[in-house]
């Protein structure tokens, strides 16, 4: 038997991974959730048909997505995770005994009903004290909670066609401006370059974030699963630099393991490529 | 013939279908002949869409003069309607309305109808030399917004101008207010006059629950309504309605002196294919859609600034029944006039809304949206008001300006004219039209004496940024006058 997960990365360019077996297929009120177990690359999410992640690089992405702003600013407690419906984010999250509260914002149900049953190994900490799991849209639960209410917002969605349009859009990043306070941080998934449809995402995406944050920055990781393997991550903030108000001794001392974030990749991390520098003046120039 | 069609059938479309299998070699027009003359067009369109645009031919019928497929079709729209004859329109709401002046009254007679009318209603007046006896609507000074005509506003016209053939009502008007359209018609009848019902925004209003009373079941005598704007068609697609009491052989010969001979079939096709999704779907179509509308009164409401009004607003006459499929948000407590709103939403936050005024916007809404989108207007509208607000001192409010008709719109329309300032335009009869487009209200209609008040009015509209149309010098600064 001979069965391939295939995903189009552009019209012309496509990637396969050999599935072992399909362990659930649903449609929810939002989409079509697949989970595929592999030899390659272990349990595999993908959402209408798009993949999301897989068991053996999740680990990049989820990482690169928390540290970042937690090593930036060890003081935050007060955070807002949205989208992430696989658990990932929140499981590093929970690894912070400082961060009092968690409010994770996921439309879909059934996304986190099937990651609790088939991805535990993300979906781990789901179940701990400190996050409050919100079924509902995040542009709308931005809109409504009080100014100023969060340390960190963390935008973890899925591409912007479909689902999670609403989140790449300006009324979305500005409410997220109201909803941190003054020290707040914004990081979200942030696309790439290397494609043309991906690297408009990402220069939309950037120049609206600039228009409302004096600080915005990218920073890049490499995820072998996702289109051209390089990824971005944008990093905006009403005070803080990352580059410079990196805290590394006080994160180094919490002794977290990580695989893939450490704090000299952190300075590594913002020395971007020409592509993508380029890419962002012409969006900021805009 | 002598099958029974029921509204799962769309006769004009199996027709189409039909015809698509047959591979009839062209030579006749349109001269792109299914696309290949075009390609580009094709391309651009699709090939099923440039294919299927063909012209009337013996099995897909004449809508100059139906007799098979189309006048089935039509059959089936009147059923769907509740009316006793349906007419395919394929120049929009605008030749149903048309149409409807034309057949109710000729030179010299007398129509009684709001001031707040679209311009195609006066237009129909140019083209026929009625008269028109406006009767003021009443409106709601705190939201600026011209409302229905008063029953009793109505009534006094009726008594003064015995001789009138017909009241025009609004149903509903742009904002989504009704008036007591069924009262209304019942003062028509019982003084020899017809009802007419311009329902440009009113399609919903035969397939909804809980919807305002359509001009068929108040017992109107004919009815336009633009299938376009809520039901699904085509942009330009409409359908005029008749009652009992009308002459269809008559209307058809009407609609002829102006419509195409060459009507699009793609139009035609989805007026038969939106009645068809209407008749079946429209019920669970309009529910979704006033869970939308309620939801985003709700929130809006809870932004601050912002006014989105619905049915606690109804007073049991000049506003009689609200639309709630409409979207209507009073914006002037914010410090920004609608049409600012409708700027920024557009420019900022990538949402095109139907039409901003001076102090309100309106959404149009249907069962095509999503929640996203929905979300998406109601944080955009958050995000202007914390970004953009300000003190509403000094703002302007639209407020209905009574006219002075001194001719009836032909003569003044044909009137030896000439051409003078705007500001210096006071006292002199208009000759044309004047109005921000959408809604295309008519700010000056031709044959009315301009005040001081009216030319204000156009000045602070020009202003702030409303887009003004109608007279010959497209930038307003002069007006054509009777000389």
């Amino acid at each position: 038997m001979d069965i391939w997960y295939t995903e189009n990365h552009t019209d012309n360019v496509r990637m396969s991974i050999r599935v072992d077996r399909q362990l659930a297929s649903e449609q929810s009120d939002f989409q079509r959730i697949d989970i595929f177990e592999s030899n390659e690359f272990g349990r595999m999410l993908t959402l209408d048909g798009l993949l999301m992640l897989t068991e053996k690089d999740e680990y990049v992405y989820h990482e690169m997505i928390t540290h970042i702003p937690m090593a930036t600013n060890p003081d935050i407690s007060r955070v807002l995770v949205i989208g992430a419906g696989d658990g990932g984010t929140v499981r590093e999250l929970c690894r912070y005994d400082t961060i009092e509260h968690i409010d994770m914002v996921e439309i879909d149900f059934k996304v986190v009903e099937l990651s609790r049953k088939y991805l535990p190994f993300t979906a781990c900490s789901l179940d701990d004290p400190r996050v409050h799991i919100h079924y509902q849209d995040g542009l709308r639960f931005v809109r409504r909670v009080a100014e100023g209410a969060y340390d960190l917002i963390i935008v973890d969605s899925t591409d912007p066609f479909g689902v999670g349009e609403g989140l790449f859009t300006k009324e979305f990043y500005g409410s997220c401006y109201k909803a941190l306070s003054d020290e707040g941080i914004l990081v979200n998934q942030h696309e790439s370059t290397f494609y043309e449809s991906y690297r408009n995402s990402m220069k939309r995406a950037h120049s609206r974030i600039k228009s409302m944050f004096p600080i915005a920055l990218v920073y890049q990781a490499h995820i072998p699963t996702y289109p051209s393997g390089h990824w971005l991550f944008g990093f905006a903030s009403k005070k803080f630099d990352p580059r410079t108000d990196l805290q590394a001794y006080r994160w180094n001392r919490l002794g977290l393991k990580t695989k893939y974030y450490n704090t000299i990749l952190h300075h590594g991390c913002f020395a971007i490529p020409n592509n993508v520098r380029d890419a962002l003046r012409e969006a900021e120039n805009k | 013939m002598g099958k029974i069609l029921t509204q799962q059938n769309a006769p004009l479309l199996e027709a189409m279908q039909e015809h698509k299998l047959n591979r009839i070699v062209r030579f006749d027009v349109p001269g792109h002949k299914g696309g290949r003359g075009n390609r580009e067009l094709a391309e651009f369109l699709g090939e099923t869409c440039v294919r299927m645009d063909v012209n009337s031919m013996k099995n897909l019928d004449n809508l100059c003069h139906p007799v098979s497929v189309i006048k089935e079709a039509q059959e089936l729209a009147a059923q769907a309607f509740g009316a006793e004859n349906a007419f395919f329109i394929v120049c929009g709401a605008t030749g149903a309305s048309q149409a409807m002046i034309l057949t109710a009254c000729k030179a010299g007679e007398k129509l009684i109808m709001p001031r707040n009318v679209h311009r195609s209603a006066i237009n129909a007046l140019v083209l026929n030399g009625a008269v028109p006896v406006y009767v003021d609507p009443d409106e709601n000074r705190e939201l600026g917004i011209p409302l229905g005509m008063s029953y009793e506003a109505v009534e006094k016209a009726v008594l003064e101008n015995p001789d009138a053939k017909a009241i025009l009502v609004n149903n509903p008007t742009y904002y989504g207010v009704c008036a007591d359209i069924n009262g209304l018609a019942e003062l028509a009848h019982s003084h020899g006059m017809m009802l007419l019902a311009d329902e440009a925004h009113g399609t919903h209003f035969y397939f909804g629950e809980e919807m305002p009373m359509s001009a068929m079941a108040a017992g109107a005598d004919m009815a336009s309504v633009s299938i376009h704007k809520t039901g699904g068609s085509l942009t330009q697609s409409a359908m005029l309605l008749c009652g009992k009491s009308v002459n269809a052989d008559r209307v058809r010969q009407i609609i002829n002196l102006t419509q195409t001979t060459s009507a699009s079939y793609l139009l035609m096709v989805s007026l038969d294919l939106a009645r068809r999704n209407l008749a079946l779907n429209g019920r669970d179509m309009f529910r979704k859609t006033m869970q939308f509308t309620d939801y985003a009164r709700e929130e809006i409401n809870q932004i601050g600034g912002y006014y989105a009004y619905g049915e606690e607003l109804c007073n049991g006459n000049s506003f009689y029944a609200f639309d709630k499929t409409k979207l209507s948000i009073h914006t002037r407590n914010t410090g920004l006039a609608g049409i600012e709103v409708y700027d920024l939403l557009r420019d900022e936050y990538g949402i095109q809304i139907e039409f901003g005024d001076i102090g309100n916007i309106l959404a149009i809404v249907t069962a095509g949206d999503r929640e996203l989108e929905i979300e998406r207007l109601i944080s955009s509208l958050a995000e202007i008001k914390r970004l953009y607000g300000k003190d509403p001192t000094g703002m302007l409010s639209s407020e209905y300006i009574a006219p002075h008709v001194e001719l009836a719109p032909q003569q003044a329309f044909y009137a030896v004219q000439e051409s003078v300032k705007l500001r210096e335009s006071e006292g002199r009869v208009c000759c044309e039209f004047v109005m921000c487009y959408p809604p295309g209200i008519p700010i000056l209609a031709p044959g009315e004496r301009i005040t001081n008040d009216i030319i204000d009015y156009i000045c602070y509209a020009k202003e702030k940024g409303c887009s003004l149309t109608g007279p010959q010098d497209m930038s307003i600064e002069t007006l054509c006058v009777v000389k």
